[in-house]
């Protein structure tokens, strides 16, 4: 299979113009006649299905959350992205496209990165408009702040709720279509299978989560917005609803699965403190401005921090990497602390902890300074602990945060499978290894406002589609496989619940393709994963399927989590190098930075689904840099 | 330490519902309130019972997902705070806790703790939003808004849809809700051509779906784990009034 990417010819700042300009139109009395299925509804799918039915679509829209508006994009904090250069610092739309793809560590698709540079601009004006609540300064204009991975200031945010804020406008655009009849909105529907007939994507299956119904909806194209999958580890800072099930069942029908390797982990997380976790905090990770890190220079210690003394402290990332120390890049922080607790010199009950410590600063600033700055944070960090971060360090430790893979799509977002659209995390498409701060948001809503309606359009108009219903013979048999899935899962009445088993993946996952993966333990997992697929004998799953039940909800997720992990772990296998977010031990510098391997790895490498526990088929997209130097990174 | 739970549970919108009494063991004083749930079903599903279903999804306080009344208190005894943040070192050894769902006729019960709140939904698409199709936008730089009516809207639109202000409501009003929408959007220049119109159809959806009124007892404010204030609820009334003697432009 060769994958096209259908980049426009020309130079990479006029694609978009000219595709735009040459691209065929869909009459404004026609577009009623085509319909749309959007599933998810965060900020990538939220902005597609309002801006799709401001454009004449029929929508249909599907969340299983009881309310389009509690989508996980909410949960982000710190801001927005934009190459607005208000600031006049120096910032343009080749900045923020240079930034995002060496952030990346130079594995994304330059034409897709730059695109996203282009159109943020035009995110902020439109958030504006909606009345998106920016930060202000007094003379009334926008406030921006500073992010990691950036020389300019170019973040917009909202108080420390910039996803909040964000989402909420695009759901009001949402819920004015939805007002105006334009959109259906499914709540409480998770989908459980795409269907494709003669080739295209043509519908989903879904369940209705109150009644257990599960039936198929049909249209003219589905666009997945559905996130990303780092529930995969159990214990992430995810919400507890993220799942892969959504994109994973398009992978079994065809879509390939792009990246999955690539997780990012974020240094700045409230430790686990028991057995019962259930999700991992984020700290924002602007603490590390003034918080210094370390641990005990003994292994072992558990003395109470204030009664280590000065020298028998090591501050390891200010001696590991001088210029940069405390704030050196997320996925460096990341690992050190885990080499620092792996040395058996971890702090807290659990030994999986470092101190992040302000007592230099407020004795420096004072304690008033300190409290301006991160009141908040140290209020949410006592409310979770009952610690007072005033007088005792933080104890923090990393946690999987965001996954930059996903399903393969080509410039038209449209994956391999003609008509199915994919949309922010869900695909793989701008933040190669590695993603920068404040770049999620940019890239949901970038996807959903302001690419998807153009070659949504340009789809419908390139070919004709033969009318299908639900009576499709492939609807048919895509209904009744998910009904016998649901049957035959209720039938197992096993030893375990979904959970335990959850929780068996999640450890397995992050002791071998977390944070540093090694080919030893990478085979071992998977060895590991297709024995945990026990779950198909022995899970329990109380109730039935024709109510409510948030038991069987899980076990239907965690089941393609079973299959996905060992996905993440072949992918991880066979890049022999390291990047970004994927560190492979045996591909390391001296200093034991990451090591990256251009002349054999400088691709996408999408991955073809060929059956349970079978090792799926690679497909290279390579990746060609034109108008970027390949670099190192280096923080020393 | 060890509790006491009385535990609201109705296996339908149209089943009975009865508190159910279930007594927890061992639990840490650093577990959250949904995590010893959590334990509880997991207890709960080995015994080949059914587990207690309540809705959540963040866990940070953010998505609104979650909220039960806990001895009669909608999200628990701590201020500002959703039920998923809420920890048990709150508890002491010993301790009878009565967890129910949320109660009002808009929000009927679907299952144990959970709720439909989809008339939250409906109030908002009576025109909790500016209408500005994507594309239109001017820059956003061109109309400068002062930082105090910013950080007034921003007070506002910190609302997470919860719905506690209406189980804190003696008459299941929700005008902290409806109010908080109406006085976001109501602070900002952008807003200012629909302004009229929206708190005149929110008002009259609230109706549509059974919330009551407000006769100011001003609990929603106390229960709001946002700290939304109830002047956004006076704000509201004069945008309705305006709207009512003004006219519906």
């Amino acid at each position: 299979m060769e994958l096209k990417s259908n980049t426009p010819n020309g130079p990479l700042t006029e694609q978009w113009d000219d595709y735009r300009a040459h691209l065929k139109l869909v009459n404004p009395a026609n577009k009623r006649k085509y319909n749309v299925i959007v599933v998810g509804t965060g900020l990538a799918g939220a902005s597609a299905a309002a801006t799709l039915a401001e454009l004449g679509y029929n929508v249909s829209a599907f969340t299983y959350h009881d309310s389009a508006r509690r989508a996980h994009s909410i949960a982000a904090q710190g801001g927005i992205n934009a190459a607005k250069n208000y600031q006049n610092d120096g910032d343009s739309i080749f900045r923020l496209f240079y930034d995002t793809i060496k952030g990346g560590d130079f594995r994304a698709r330059e034409s897709n990165v730059y695109r996203l540079a282009q159109v943020s601009t035009s995110i902020i004006d439109q958030c504006v408009a909606q009345g998106v609540p920016f930060a202000r300064e007094y003379g009334g204009y926008l406030s921006n702040r500073s992010f990691g991975g950036a020389q300019v200031s170019r973040t917009f945010y909202a108080r420390g709720q910039t996803g909040q804020q964000l989402l909420i406008g695009a759901y009001q655009a949402l819920m004015r279509q939805v007002g105006l009849g334009k959109v259906k909105l499914h709540n409480k529907q998770e989908m459980m299978d795409l269907i494709v007939v003669d080739g295209h994507a043509r519908g989903i299956v879904s369940r209705d989560m109150v009644t257990g119904k599960i039936e198929s909806f049909m249209a003219d194209a589905v666009v997945l917005a559905t996130g990303g999958y780092g529930n995969v580890f159990y214990l992430s800072t995810n919400a507890k609803n993220c799942n892969v099930t959504a994109t994973y069942r398009a992978h079994k029908r065809g879509a390939l699965f792009a990246n999955p390797c690539y997780t990012q982990i974020h240094p700045t997380c409230i430790p686990q403190s028991g057995d019962y976790q259930s999700k991992l905090t984020l700290m924002s990770e602007s603490l590390r401005n003034d918080g210094r890190i370390w641990v005990p220079l003994k292994k072992g210690d558990t003395r109470p921090p204030d009664q280590i003394p000065e020298a028998e402290r090591d501050y390891y990332l200010e001696r590991k990497y001088p210029s940069f120390g405390n704030l050196s890049p997320r996925d460096i922080a990341s690992r050190a602390a885990k080499e620092a607790c792996d040395d058996g010199r971890g702090v807290g009950p659990s030994g999986l902890g470092v101190y992040l410590d302000f007592a230099d600063a407020i004795s420096r600033l004072g304690k008033d300074v300190i409290a301006d700055r991160y009141g908040n944070l140290f209020e949410m960090y006592e409310r979770i602990t009952g610690e007072d971060p005033y007088s005792v360090p933080m104890r923090i430790y990393p946690a999987v945060h965001y996954t930059m893979g996903g399903l393969w799509v080509d410039y038209d977002l449209m994956s391999n499978v003609p008509g199915l659209f994919v949309l922010g995390e869900a695909n793989f498409s701008d933040h190669g290894a590695n993603r920068l701060g404040a770049s999620a948001l940019m890239q949901g809503l970038a996807d959903g406002y302001f690419v998807i309606p153009y070659t949504l359009g340009g789809y419908f108009a390139g070919g004709k589609l033969d009318s299908v219903s639900s009576d499709a013979p492939e609807a048919k048999a895509a209904v009744r496989e998910a009904e016998e899935k649901v049957k035959l899962m209720l039938s197992i009445n096993g030893k375990r619940s979904p959970t335990s088993f959850h929780r068996e993946l999640g450890a397995i996952m992050w002791d071998k393709c977390g944070m540093s993966r090694n080919e030893k333990g990478l085979t071992e997992a998977l060895t590991r994963i297709p024995e945990l697929r026990e779950f198909w004998k022995n899970v329990v799953i109380p109730g039935s399927g024709a109510e409510l039940n948030q038991s069987l909800e899980l076990g239907l997720r965690v089941a393609d989590f079973l299959e996905f992990g060992e996905l993440m772990c072949y992918d991880a296998l066979h890049r022999n190098e390291s990047c970004g977010g994927h560190f492979r031990e045996e591909y390391q510098t001296e200093d034991g930075e990451a090591k990256r391997n251009d002349d054999e790895f400088c691709y996408a490498a999408a991955w073809e689904y060929t059956g349970v526990g079978s090792k799926p088929t690679l497909h290279k997209e390579p990746l060609e840099f034109e108008n970027v130097q390949l670099a190192t990174r280096s923080y020393k | 330490m060890n509790l006491r739970l009385h535990i609201w549970r109705q296996a339908g919108p149209d089943a009975t519902g009865m508190l159910k009494t279930y007594d927890v063991a061992n639990v840490s004083e650093h577990m959250s309130f949904l995590e010893m749930l959590d334990v509880l079903n997991e207890d709960l599903i080995g015994k080949g019972e059914i587990p207690i279903a309540f809705d959540h999804d963040c866990r940070e306080g953010i998505c609104g997902t979650c909220g039960m009344v806990i001895n009669g208190r909608p999200h628990g005894p701590v201020a500002k705070t959703t039920v998923c943040q809420l920890h048990m070192r709150t508890f002491k050894d010993g301790d009878e806790i009565y967890i129910e769902p949320w109660r009002a006729r808009a929000f009927p019960v679907m299952r144990d703790l959970i709720v439909d709140r989809g008339s939250f939904d409906r109030i908002m698409q009576t025109g909790g939003f500016i209408s500005v199709n994507t594309g239109n936008a001017q820059d956003g730089n061109t109309l400068p808004i002062s930082k105090i009516n910013a950080d007034h809207a921003m007070d506002a639109a910190a609302c997470i849809g919860c719905g506690a202000c209406v189980a804190a409501c003696p008459n299941s009003s929700a005008m902290l809700f409806t109010a908080a929408k109406v006085g976001h959007l109501g602070a900002l220049p952008q807003g200012q051509t629909e302004r009229s119109t929206r708190a005149m159809n929110m008002v009259l959806q609230m109706d549509v779906e059974g919330f009551g009124a407000c006769t100011n007892h001003l609990e929603c404010e106390a229960a709001c784990p946002k700290g939304i204030s109830v002047e956004f609820i006076a704000q509201m009334n004069r945008d309705y009034v305006a709207s009512v003697f003004g006219g519906r432009d």
